[in-house]
Parts: structure tokens; C-alpha cells; sequence
């Protein structure tokens, strides 16, 4: 997987004649440049300013590290291929991602062509320790440019920078950009053309003893004292938020209620788009009814492809809005503060602070959550954050929470403000947060007891979001999933669909004709099985496909439901369905079956491709079924008992 | 371990002297100081003490150093938050320990920034 099989073709190659084109392969021709920068640094900002909408994120092969690759153009209208590698202080290496960093740029990486320039970037207010990165990565002896990025910033703030000086004790040249406004973008792209004109290759690098770091930090301390004036009067914003935000007690509630609201928002603020999205899949569906004749065909289109697809993507809101508080809260500064205020609850459970950070990405998916893990370096700390990450609440649930909850709570406020609806999610939530916490108490302290990974974090300046930037992660994220709907559920609603519909009853029979179906088969298999829960068979064959992703159960009940009812029955909404159907202590029992079931293979196989054995999907699958069962049994039966 | 506790609740409540050297992770909020030695004090973690001094040295917390505790977690006052010139850094007690300063009052501080 390289760069070029996404390059798109070059347009004319500027006046070159065909000759020239044959004799110089657009691989050959186009400068490589790796980003490497400190964490919070604006590394992802300058990389979507250079590269704007073209670009593309895959995986490193063999690892799950995110690759980040694009394509920018220098003001002479050359091609260059960018590479946006994870965010280090050293080559040192201690997690997957700064391993990848330090492989890609010493040219170690099997199948990841070597950089031909190192564009090192740095927050121009914070160049303490980013020197020493530079000096670090200038032994290995690629051409370098040091970009100086938020300029503006540090202009603002009264940094005074001797950017000759800098670039004559540094021995290389250096860039002033502004990335959110695309400032200094065409300086850099000049500067690392110039570079790539003198291709070195990288020399030998070994670990710095930490005597060696210590000189490298004088060294660099050195040269910050001859170039960096800082402000006369230094900026206290940050100093002054922090003495709220980071306050014991001020500072807990406040993370509180950010999180509280978040969950509001993405209850409500979705609504409207979700309801246009159903309604054009509807649209859509009817259109097929009326257009196409009555039959097989029409079924698998309208019932199977139509419902199916619709049904998964009507949820694309509130997923964007969710990781637009979760790219809100990165860009502003404000997540390592989190990972601050939590560290000691954490820690209490088990957990390491910087969990805190995966474990907040499982709320929107355990995949991202399950790979973010591996900032956290201790392999202890990373299994235990990786076995409890799928108990946070991720996205693919809210559409099956949604379903129940609409059939079976009523819609009205509690205390005047609060939705009703909102409360029992945000119960929910707090339900899988409590297990996660319960679960990694018990791992760490039974299993695993010992000591664990360091807590040392950077705690940024805060800044302001740049929407553009974060427009463009909410919608990357969104296409990814997008993607997935489209590719791995559209497939298992078909096979849905198939399963349910065939074989079809046979002549004069009476009842519903998933009934004799293959789905009917095997969901009357497993029914006495999960009857002590309280679920019936139409839920059982559910279970089956939203096995291969949780919002597909949504989409099987809606094929079960609208394959097995006739008449107004499949006309109606599926949560009216589910009202007639279901008794209230068999929705709160499958509602908790979802908080716990292992109900997604992709969970599972992501959680083997980062631990790279299968220990840990099977270990996950089989106690988070364990925990499931008990919970929906509990449940079911104590709602009975209250006359549920 | 309750000992040790008990112990470093007594350094958290006593005033330190000026010129007095201590572990980081035994400073109060507000205390300012000059780091005097990175490793070799008595640290927890996993990690072998080598790997923790080489990280804390990463981050920035070399001998000379300029430190002032500004943040305190809820429970147990852990972790905290360190100013650490220019910058602000988070880490338990636990690694701070493995930190010396000598105490000095924020006066001396913004003097020797100035030097």
C-alpha cells in the first residue's frame, strides 16, 4: 500500500514532453515528505493545509496505526506526497505509533518508501522541546525543513524569534506558517523542494543514553536562549482557565456536565436530520413498490437493500455529532485535561489516565478506542483498557437504545428540562462506564496486580478549534463510517434478507412466512436458550446478523418485522411494532443484553490484530457474553417482578 | 505502605524551608523550586528507573529546570500539575519523586527566569 496507487495521474506534467514522461515515473518523480512534530503542535492542521481534501487514511500494513497520506502542490505545480506520521518528543519509541514515526523516518518500515524530506513541525510558542527533537532527528541526516507553525500565535502573544539565527545554529531552513489559514504553506513547499534536490540517505540512529539527552537539551536550550525572546509579559489565559478547569472540585463538575451535555446533543440535535433521512429511504422504498412488480426481486430491493442500508445510515448524524465533540475537545487542548481530572478514578479502577482518552473514543466506536489504546505504553495498562473499551457505550448502540427507547418510554421532560428519553440513555451510559470501570478494577487488581504505567502529559495552551479542521476530521470519520455501512452491512442485510425470506412457506400455509424461513429455523434453535431472558425469536434471529455489527439488529428487526407482519404491521414504525410486541420487561432485558454482549465482529477483530494473538477476543467474547446474560436475566426478572 | 502514606502527608501539610531540597511529589500546591536531580530518588512504576528518568528528561524536567506545583488532583491531591518554564506538564506523585528541588520562593523564580 503506497502512495501511488492513489496518486491521481499528473495533470500534463506541466509542459513535459512524453519522453519525458516515460523516462520519469510520477513514483520516481514525486517528492516524499514526512510530517514529525511533538503532539499538539498543529501537525494535523498543516497537514490538511497542505493537502487539503486530497488525502487518505489507511493502515500501516501489518499494524493498525493510522496512515495519513495526501497530496500536495508546490507553487510551481509539483506534486508532493505527504505523510502525516504520529506525534513524538523522541525517536525513542515506547508505543506502536512513535515506533511507526521512528521506523518511517529511519527507513526501517517494510513497505513504506523513506522520506525523501522531514518537514518538522512546532508550535512557535512552545519550542522548548521540539529543539531537541530537531537535533535529535538531524543525526539521522535527511534534509529537513523546521516549520514554526501558529506564527500568528506566537506574534500575538509578543514572541520575538530570530528565525536567521535559528536556521544558522540549527543548519537547516525554517518556515513561519499559519496552517488554519494556509500562511506560509507555499514558502514550505518551495523550501522542501529546494531540499529534495539533495537527497541523502539516513545514517545509523541509536537510542540516546540519558546523559546524551541531557546534553541535547542544553544544546537545544542553547540555541532556544540565543534565538527565542519570550513575552514581556507572558500569556495567562490558559494559567488563568486551568485554575477553573482543572480546579478539584470545579473542574470535575464541569467535565461532568460537558459530558452530560454531550449526550443530550447527540439525543436531540440529530433528530431533525435523522428524520429526513428516513423519510427519503421511505420515499425511496415506495418508489420501488410502485415501480417495480410484485415479487422477489422487489423484495430483496425494498426489503432487504432499501430498509437495510437506510436504516444504518439514518444514524450518520448522530455519529458526526458525537466526534465533533470528541475533535472539539482534542483540538481545544481540553482532553489531556480530562485525562488529568480522571486519572485518580482511573487509577482507582485499574485504569491509566491516558485511557481516559481511548476509552471516551469508544463512545463513539471501540474500534477507534480499542487502537487509541496504544498511547498507553504499558502492555498491562493497554490489555486492560482494550478488554474494557467495548463496554463504553459506542455508536452502533444508539440506534438499537433508540429503537427500544422510543417504543417504550414515553416522550415528556422530567424536572421541567431533562428528556425522559435523554435520562434512561444517558442511564445507559453510565451503566457501561460503571462496568468498564468494575471490570478493569477486577483485572488489574485480581489478575494483574503490580505496579503500572507512568502518568507524565504535556498539558497544551488552549486554542481555539479551527472549524475547517475539524470539519474535515467529523466528516472523514463519518465516511469511514459511511463505508462500513455501505459495504459490511449492506452484505449482511442481504444475507438477512435471504434468510428470512427463503425457503417461502409452503402452499396454504397459515402465519407469518419467516416462520419458515431459514432465520425462523434458527431463531426457534436458539429461542429456549435465551427464553429465560425474556427474548422471543424475533429477537433471537436479530442477534444473529447483529452479531457482525449492533446497528444491524436494528435493521434484522425491521426485515424480521416487516418480512413476518402483513398489512399495517409493516406499515407501521418498527418502534410501534416493537410496542405491540414486546413486553416491557423483554426491552429492558435486551437493553441490557446491549450494554454488555460482544455484539460486533469487528470489535473482536480488532482486538486481535492489536494484541496479535487470539487470546483476547476470545477472553473478551466469552466474559462480555457471561456479563450479558446475567444482566438481561437480572433484568427481565426483576421487571417481571415489578409488573413490567 | 501506610507508613509511607502517613509520611508523605506530614511533608504535604509542613512549610519547607527555602534552600530545603525535596522529591516533587512531596510539594504543595504553589511551591516553587529549581530541579536539582532527575532520578535516583525513590520511585514506584513499573518502569525501570532509568526508562523513567530518560522520559522525564524527554518531557523536560532536567537539573536546572524552573518548577512550580499549580495543579492538585481531588483525591488524595494526586496528580499534579506542574509549571515547568514555559510549559505545564502532568504527572502522578508517584513519578515526581523520582524529581529533587530545591525550594525556592516565586520571587527567585521570575529573578532567575530573568537571568
Amino acid at each position: 500500500m503506497t502512495l501511488d496507487s492513489l496518486a491521481v495521474p499528473m495533470d500534463a506534467a506541466q509542459g513535459d514532453g512524453d519522453a519525458a514522461l516515460a523516462s520519469r515515473k510520477p513514483s520516481d518523480a514525486m517528492l516524499r515528505v514526512a510530517l514529525v512534530g511533538n503532539p499538539n503542535c498543529g501537525k494535523t492542521a498543516l497537514f490538511n493545509a497542505l493537502t487539503g481534501s486530497r488525502q487518505k487514511v489507511a493502515n500501516y500494513p501489518g499494524v493498525t496505526v493510522e496512515r495519513k497520506s495526501g497530496l500536495a502542490h508546490t507553487p510551481s505545480g509539483a506534486q508532493i506526497s505527504v505523510l502525516d506520521l504520529p506525534g513524538t518528543y523522541s525517536l525513542r519509541a515506547r508505543s506502536p505509533d512513535e515506533v511507526v514515526t521512528r521506523d518511517v523516518v529511519l527507513g526501517r518500515l517494510a513497505g513504506e518508501t523513506p522520506p525523501d524530506v522531514m518537514i518538522c513541525v512546532a508550535d512557535a510558542t512552545n519550542l522548548r522541546l521540539v529543539l531537541r527533537l530537531v537535533l535529535e532527528l538531524k543525526q539521522i541526516g535527511r534534509p529537513m525543513v523546521l516549520v514554526l507553525n501558529m506564527f500568528d500565535i506566537a506574534e500575538r502573544q509578543g514572541w520575538t524569534i530570530n528565525l536567521d539565527r535559528l536556521s544558522r545554529d540549527l543548519g537547516m531552513p525554517v518556515v513561519t506558517t499559519v496552517a488554519t489559514r494556509k500562511r506560509g504553506v507555499d514558502q514550505l513547499m518551495t523550501a522542501v523542494q529546494q531540499l529534495g534536490q539533495s537527497i541523502r540517505q539516513a545514517e545509523a540512529w541509536r537510542e540516546p543514553t540519558a546523559a546524551e539527552i541531557r546534553t541535547a537539551h542544553s544544546d537545544a536550550e542553547r540555541i532556544r536562549k540565543a534565538c527565542v525572546k519570550p513575552p514581556a509579559r507572558p500569556d495567562t489565559l490558559t494559567g488563568r482557565l486551568d485554575s477553573v478547569l482543572l480546579h478539584p472540585v470545579a473542574g470535575t463538575a464541569i467535565l461532568m456536565v460537558l459530558l452530560f451535555f454531550m449526550f443530550q446533543a447527540v439525543f436531540s440535535w440529530a433528530q431533525p436530520l435523522m428524520d429526513l433521512i428516513k423519510a427519503g429511504f421511505d420515499a425511496l422504498s415506495n418508489l420501488v413498490n410502485h415501480t417495480l412488480p410484485a415479487g422477489m426481486l422487489e423484495s430483496l430491493i425494498s426489503d432487504g437493500i432499501i430498509s437495510g442500508v437506510g436504516s444504518v445510515l439514518v444514524f450518520v448524524p448522530q455519529i458526526m455529532i458525537l466526534f465533533l465533540f470528541i475533535i472539539l475537545l482534542e483540538d481545544t487542548g481540553y482532553m489531556p485535561r480530562a485525562a488529568f481530572l480522571m486519572d485518580k478514578i482511573m487509577g482507582g479502577a485499574g485504569l491509566h489516565g491516558r485511557a481516559f482518552i481511548p476509552l471516551l473514543s469508544s463512545f463513539a466506536c471501540a474500534i477507534p478506542g480499542i487502537m487509541g489504546a496504544r498511547v498507553i505504553d504499558n502492555r498491562r495498562d493497554r490489555l486492560t483498557t482494550i478488554l474494557v473499551a467495548p463496554l463504553m457505550t459506542c455508536s452502533a448502540r444508539i440506534p438499537v437504545y433508540t429503537l427500544i427507547i422510543s417504543a417504550f418510554v414515553p416522550n415528556r421532560s422530567v424536572w421541567g428540562f431533562l428528556s425522559l428519553q435523554g435520562v434512561v440513555m444517558f442511564g445507559l451510559y453510565a451503566a457501561g462506564i460503571l462496568s468498564a470501570l468494575l471490570v478493569g478494577f477486577v483485572v488489574r487488581k485480581v489478575f494483574w496486580r503490580g505496579t503500572s504505567e507512568p502518568f507524565i502529559m504535556e498539558l497544551p495552551a488552549y486554542k481555539l478549534p479551527d472549524w475547517k479542521n475539524v470539519l474535515t476530521g467529523v466528516l472523514i470519520r463519518g465516511k469511514i463510517f459511511v463505508k462500513r455501512a455501505g459495504t459490511v452491512i449492506l452484505g449482511m442485510m442481504i444475507v438477512v434478507w435471504f434468510l428470512s425470506t427463503v425457503p417461502g412457506p409452503p402452499p396454504g400455509a397459515v402465519g407469518p412466512a419467516i416462520n419458515y424461513s431459514f432465520a425462523g429455523m434458527i431463531g426457534h434453535f436458539l429461542e429456549p436458550a435465551l427464553h429465560p431472558i425474556g427474548f422471543n425469536w424475533q429477537i433471537a434471529v436479530a442477534l444473529i446478523p447483529g452479531l457482525a455489527a449492533r446497528e444491524v439488529a436494528v435493521a434484522a428487526l425491521g426485515t424480521v418485522y416487516a418480512v413476518a407482519g402483513s398489512g399495517e404491521a409493516a406499515m407501521g414504525p418498527l418502534a410501534g411494532v416493537l410496542h405491540a410486541h414486546w413486553s416491557l420487561a423483554t426491552a429492558c432485558s435486551l437493553l441490557a443484553w446491549y450494554v454488555f454482549a460482544p455484539q460486533c465482529a469487528s470489535t473482536l477483530g480488532v482486538i486481535k490484530r492489536e494484541t496479535n494473538s487470539w487470546t483476547w477476543p476470545v477472553v473478551t467474547f466469552v466474559y462480555m457474553m457471561t456479563l450479558a446474560y446475567a444482566a438481561a436475566f437480572a433484568t427481565f426478572h426483576i421487571a417481571q417482578a415489578l409488573g413490567g | 505502605m501506610a507508613q509511607a502514606l502517613f509520611a508523605k502527608r506530614r511533608t504535604l501539610s509542613e512549610p519547607q524551608p527555602l534552600g530545603a531540597v525535596l522529591p516533587l511529589g512531596g510539594g504543595a500546591k504553589g511551591l516553587c523550586g529549581v530541579v536539582v536531580q532527575v532520578g535516583g530518588g525513590a520511585s514506584g512504576g513499573g518502569l525501570e528507573q532509568a526508562e523513567l528518568e530518560r522520559r522525564l528528561l524527554e518531557i523536560g524536567f532536567v537539573e536546572g529546570a524552573r518548577v512550580e506545583i499549580v495543579h492538585e488532583g481531588m483525591i488524595g491531591r494526586d496528580p499534579i500539575g506542574v509549571r515547568l518554564d514555559d510549559m505545564c506538564v502532568a504527572l502522578r506523585r508517584r513519578e515526581a519523586d523520582a524529581i529533587l528541588v530545591r525550594i525556592c520562593s516565586k520571587h527567585d523564580l521570575s529573578q532567575e527566569a530573568g537571568a
